[in-house]
């Protein structure tokens, strides 16, 4: 139970997706289960798809016909989460924030973890964003099999050796 | 002794706020801290900020603190800086015995805001005074200031803000966070923190408490165990954590000692962690010329408190006579800030304090 442990269910993590025909496009996937005050992900959107509203405390709100994926707000979220998730062919594409250094390279294999910190499968890193406007909650692309769409949540950090 | 026009005690988000606000009526401001350098807390805080815009949300506290800190740049033959000068005394006709190295000398101040803040709680443990048992907050300023790892395995005891977000930035430095141990059957903080140590592999354990730290010299293990519906540990339940560092995260009492050292009536408020001054809606104490703001007067995020530092130096300015552009407005939309920012649950606690002390919310 999030509230005890910090893991939505999978039913909370559901109603936060799209149909997974509409993730043949990238979407944002907001998952900010509790009221908190806090709205960038509203103001940093160039799209106006996400709405808080009046009250800075409410949750917030995608409309997924606006919502592109571009992922600006994936990192101007201070609470980092927000994910980006598109399903393309046998794979989906991931965008999530990172904070951890080294980053990893593109064309890397990385461990992909569930959202009780458990590795369920690997992925492949495709691009990595870390410039200024990331200003230093990178960017990372992640290539993973269809299949963990809805488990996949970030990756396993590593500090190099 | 020296007269100041204005003394704000305090350079944190509250205290550069009130100074700022001071400044730009036309205000002389002599600015105070006990530290090297002026920024509080915010001066290891590396996340991102909530709240709106108005706050600087989605910056990092430390970038906060450059843009608080260049705002007073331009004023800066009206704004004496002291640091590492600590106030060791107040006296009820507003002077300050105040010591800076090996100097000790007083000020007076026609004004004075208070915006001193609040120190870390400690929790009672066996062996809690062994080297290695940390109060989270030094362990920030060590990480993040100094950039000294305070330990390699840590075991984090608390699961507010303050306790999720160090564990978080722990793990920035590359120490291992072994568990999170919360004596409340829900987390304290906000949930979004909660998940991002999760499923990074940290296990947030409601309902337990650290029983006794283990070891000769310095901490070696932890021992933890379940808390009843009393809050009471279970015998049996004990296990064995290795650890070389806890960390303690349990909360923060406001710093009103000075506050009350010159008269200033304060009010026991649970929800605040101890005493805290009564204020009237200018944000004044009840001695004239006296104001406060920040953390000393109700624990909150560093949003409301620099929302507080600005009601707080507006009307000290004004009372010294200054002619705010905008004031009536001004105070009225920071007022507003501080109601959207306690709005909701995790204002719960903020809303409930307040009401005891008879301000509206």
């Amino acid at each position: 139970m999030i509230e005890k442990d910090g893991v939505p269910s999978l039913n909370q993590v559901k109603a936060e997706f799209p149909t997974l025909e509409t993730l043949e496009k990238p979407k944002a996937i907001i998952e900010c289960y509790k009221r908190i005050p806090c709205n960038p992900c509203e103001t940093s959107c160039p799209f106006d798809a996400i709405t808080v509203g009046e009250d800075i405390n409410d949750r917030p709100r995608i409309d997924f016909d606006k919502c592109t994926g571009c992922g600006i707000c994936v990192y101007n979220c201070p609470g980092l989460a927000i994910t980006v998730s598109q399903i393309k062919g046998e794979e989906v594409h991931l965008k999530i924030p990172y904070e951890f250094t080294p980053l990893p390279e593109k064309g890397k294999r990385v461990n992909v973890m569930n959202r009780s910190g458990e590795v369920i499968t690997q992925g492949t890193v495709t691009k990595v964003q870390a410039g200024k406007k990331q200003n230093k909650t990178a960017l990372i692309h992640l290539s993973i099999p269809k299949e963990y769409v809805y488990e996949a949540i970030t990756i396993e950090v590593s500090h190099g050796s | 002794m020296q007269n100041k026009e204005a003394i704000v005690i305090g350079g944190g988000p509250a205290g550069l706020t009130a100074a700022f606000e001071l400044l730009q009526a036309g205000a002389s401001v002599c600015l105070i801290d006990r530290n090297e350098r002026l920024g509080g807390q915010l001066t290891k805080q590396t996340h991102m900020f909530f709240g709106s815009e108005k706050q600087y949300a989605s910056h990092r506290g430390i970038d906060i603190l450059e843009i608080l800190t260049n705002a007073l740049g331009k004023y800066g033959n009206k704004l004496e800086i002291l640091t590492q000068t600590t106030v060791v005394g107040m006296y009820r006709d507003k002077v300050l015995a105040c010591v800076k190295g090996d100097k000790f000398f007083k000020l007076k101040g026609e004004k004075i805001v208070f915006a001193t803040g609040a120190s870390e709680k400690a929790l009672p443990f066996e062996n809690n005074d062994l080297p290695g048992v940390y109060a989270a907050g030094a362990v920030q300023t060590l990480m993040n200031e100094y950039g000294i790892k305070p330990g390699e395995k840590v075991l984090m005891v608390g699961s507010g803000n303050i306790g999720l977000i160090v564990s978080y930035q722990l793990m920035q430095a590359g120490v291992e966070v072994v568990g999170l141990v919360e004596a409340a059957d829900r987390i304290g903080g906000y949930l979004v923190h909660a998940s991002k140590i999760k499923r990074l592999g940290v296990d947030i354990l409601t309902k337990t408490s650290v029983k006794r730290a283990i070891g000769k010299e310095s901490v070696e293990a932890a021992e933890i165990w379940d808390l009843d519906e009393q809050w009471q540990g279970i015998e049996g339940t004990e296990r064995t954590l290795e650890v070389d560092t806890i960390c303690v995260a349990v909360g923060l009492a406001p710093l009103t000692e000075l506050l009350q050292q010159m008269g200033v009536k304060v009010q026991y408020v649970r929800e605040f962690g101890g005493n805290v001054p009564v204020l009237d809606e200018n944000y004044q104490t009840s001695v004239e010329g006296v104001y406060a703001c920040g953390d000393l007067v109700n624990i909150e995020e560093a949003s409301s408190a620099m929302v507080e530092g600005r009601i707080a130096g507006i009307n000290a300015a004004r009372s010294l006579g200054y002619d705010v552009e905008n004031a009536d407005f001004r105070i009225k939309a920071l007022h507003h800030e501080l109601k959207d920012l306690r709005g909701g649950p995790p204002g719960d606690k903020v809303r409930k304090g307040l009401k005891k002390l008879g301000v509206a919310t």
